[in-house]
């Protein structure tokens, strides 16, 4: 393969991503090749070397934020037959339902992770408001009964404790599940584009 | 190797083929291989992540009549090194200690 075969090929498998970021690989890729060609490589040989159009196509796919990645795959290759269309507008109850559950599921795993950092977040403030009216509340009834606002006092400062303690573990569980979050949108990235290799090669 | 693993790795690798100057994708290619497997299809994700990251800056040169990027490590990308290195060495400590005891449980 020489360098243009590659980078039309390249162009044609990033097809309907977004023009500033096809010219932007291509040109990296160009780049790659010519220096190498500079390095005293022949042609064929720097093309080889840049490896498999697949590869560079998967790793550019795994990279784009969702909605990009699938706005591009739900793009039809070629113009839809009439057939194609009435089956898409008689089937809609199906598969708009499906694609809404999909997308919902996507959707309540991230709000459940989100909603488990505010609850934490939640308690610390909890923890922290507590531990200033108990100081506030203890030194402001101190001379009305010395021993109860000894424990109000007391119970300030525990509280106070317990929530920069509970600050610290969590935000490093915060930090934990956004990279657990980030893990999962790999992963159901990683669902589009295996799909679509499979059926490359069905074809 | 792990994925992710690699990825941390090949990220700070990177950066530090970049503490020493600015430099362009085949030289980094070329400075990083001998400890690390890396590929121009694992470069380029790695370079836009980091720059998205604002851990390098992009600016082009002209070459021999074509235009080569260059890549232009940042304060923050320093300060990821560093972050890696405190990091790594909790790793390294259990690393030295799993050494120590499988050598001495096999000369045992």
């Amino acid at each position: 393969m020489n360098k243009t075969e590659f980078l039309s090929g390249l162009k044609k498998k990033l097809a309907g991503l977004p023009e500033n970021e096809v010219e932007k690989t291509r040109s990296f890729y160009l780049e790659m090749i010519d220096d190498r060609i500079e390095d005293g490589m022949s042609e064929e040989a720097a093309v080889a070397a840049i490896g498999n159009i697949d590869d560079i196509v998967k790793e550019t796919m795994l990279e784009l934020p969702l909605t990009t990645l699938m706005k591009t795959k739900m793009r039809p290759k070629t113009r839809l037959k009439a057939w194609e269309i009435v089956l898409l507008v008689l089937g809609f109850p199906l598969w708009f339902s499906l694609l809404a559950a999909f997308v919902v599921v996507i959707l309540s795993v991230y709000a459940s992770v989100w909603a488990v950092i505010i609850s934490l977040y939640a308690t610390v403030a909890a923890l922290v408001l507590s531990a200033l009216a108990g100081i506030f509340g203890g030194l402001f009834c101190l001379f009305q009964n010395f021993a109860a606002s000894l424990f109000i006092l007391g119970s300030g400062l525990i509280c106070g404790g317990i929530g920069i303690l509970a600050f610290f573990g969590v935000t490093a569980l915060s930090v934990w599940l956004v990279k657990l979050t980030g893990l999962f949108l790999r992963w159901v990235k990683s669902l589009f584009i295996t799909r679509e290799v499979e059926y490359e090669i069905n074809n | 190797m792990d994925v992710q693993l690699k990825k941390g790795l090949l990220e700070t690798c990177v950066l530090t083929v970049l503490n020493r100057g600015d430099s362009y994708g085949y030289q980094i290619i070329k400075d990083a291989s001998p400890y690390l497997e890396i590929s121009e299809s694992t470069l380029y994700p790695i370079l836009k992540r980091l720059e998205s990251n604002d851990c390098l800056n992009v600016y082009s040169v002209e070459h021999n009549g074509r235009l080569r990027k260059y890549y232009k490590i940042t304060d923050a990308g320093r300060e990821k090194i560093r972050t890696f290195l405190e990091s790594w060495k909790e790793v390294m400590t259990v690393y030295n200690f799993i050494t120590e005891e499988m050598r001495s449980s096999n000369n045992e």
